[in-house]
């Protein structure tokens, strides 16, 4: 039994290796960048829209909405980042419909990579926001003795990412394969559905987790003008 | 028992005992969360969109306790890095 899809190996040369993680994750890519090129092509502003056009600005509407009640003000500056996120989760979750398809999100290297973007991306927002010298003092919020406790926490919470979404994901791809064997018929159909729910969670848990922890690195400074804003 | 032996022991037993600890813990806690959760939802109906944000997140954050667990079992059955060594050992000689 394979623990996760590195262990297909499609082509290999020497040190280099072609494996199930890296070909489904270059296929996923290729959905979404050629899909929403092809969507976009053709963008209308008049009542009269094309399906596809209303599908995508559903989505990007909600996750817009989402980053803001999280507390992100300007939500369009992070829509890039964590609307990527969520779509390659949410749809690397939903194409278990295909068959012969693993998630790539199954597989530890691709989460833990998932996982260091917001790692790298939530520094790079907050000294955006805050200025360097304003971000580094945050680390030392309340008091000095903060300061290891926040560095531990910055590091536990991103292994958690990861290993959050990879035990799901994988859990989910194991039960499957166990139940295949042990009641073929009925029974790994409604996990199937099952699966793409806890997908979609996961993927909605990943994005909200990663806006959270954004709108922490850069609030830093307005919590700290309120109180000066009564006087 | 020879070593191969006593690792699967060990491992499968513990794989065990792993996920049913594993799963104590994080389901009395998702369960007061719920609970409490619904009672909120109840009170303040308004509210429900920040409750169930808040309700969703920290479900996600209970239930990782658990997938760790899940997970270390995991290894354990199936990616056994002891095994592996004592299997690669055995062969070498």
């Amino acid at each position: 039994m394979r623990l996760s899809p590195d262990e297909i190996i499609f082509w290999q040369h020497g040190f280099i290796k072609l494996n199930a993680t890296l070909a489904f994750t270059w296929g996923l890519m290729l959905v979404l960048a050629v899909g929403s090129k092809i969507i976009t092509r053709k963008l209308s502003t008049e009542l009269k829209r094309s399906r596809w056009q209303n599908a995508l600005e559903i989505i990007v509407t909600a996750l817009e909405k989402q980053i803001e009640d999280v507390g992100l003000s300007q939500a369009k500056k992070y829509l890039p980042f964590l609307g990527t996120l969520f779509l390659f989760v949410a749809i690397s979750a939903l194409s278990t419909l295909v068959p012969g398809y693993e998630p790539p999100t199954s597989s530890l290297s691709t989460t833990a990579a998932l996982a260091l973007c917001v790692f790298v991306a939530v520094p790079l927002f907050g000294i955006k926001e805050l200025g360097l010298g304003e971000y580094v003092k945050s680390y030392a919020h309340p008091t000095v003795i903060m300061l290891p406790f926040n560095i531990i926490s910055e590091v536990s919470r991103t292994l958690a990412l990861a290993v959050r979404l990879f035990g799901n994901m994988m859990s989910g791809a194991m039960i499957l394969a166990i139940l295949l064997t042990i009641t073929p018929l009925l029974f790994p159909i409604v996990m199937t559905a099952l699966g793409l729910l806890t997908g979609m969670v996961q993927a909605y848990i990943f994005f909200i987790l990663a806006t959270v922890y954004i709108a922490a690195a850069t609030r830093v400074r307005q919590s700290k003008l309120e109180p000066g804003a009564k006087h | 028992m020879d070593t191969l032996t006593l690792i699967a022991v060990a491992s499968i037993v513990t794989a065990g005992i792993t996920t049913s600890f594993g799963a104590i813990g994080p389901a009395l806690g998702e369960g007061r969360a719920v609970s409490t959760a619904l009672t909120a939802l109840a009170q303040q109906p308004d509210a429900s969109t920040t409750i169930t944000r808040t309700l969703f997140v920290g479900l996600a954050m209970i239930e990782s306790t658990a997938i760790y667990c899940f997970v270390v079992s995991m290894i354990l059955i199936f990616a056994n890095p002891f095994w592996n060594h004592v299997i690669a050992h055995g062969a070498g000689k």
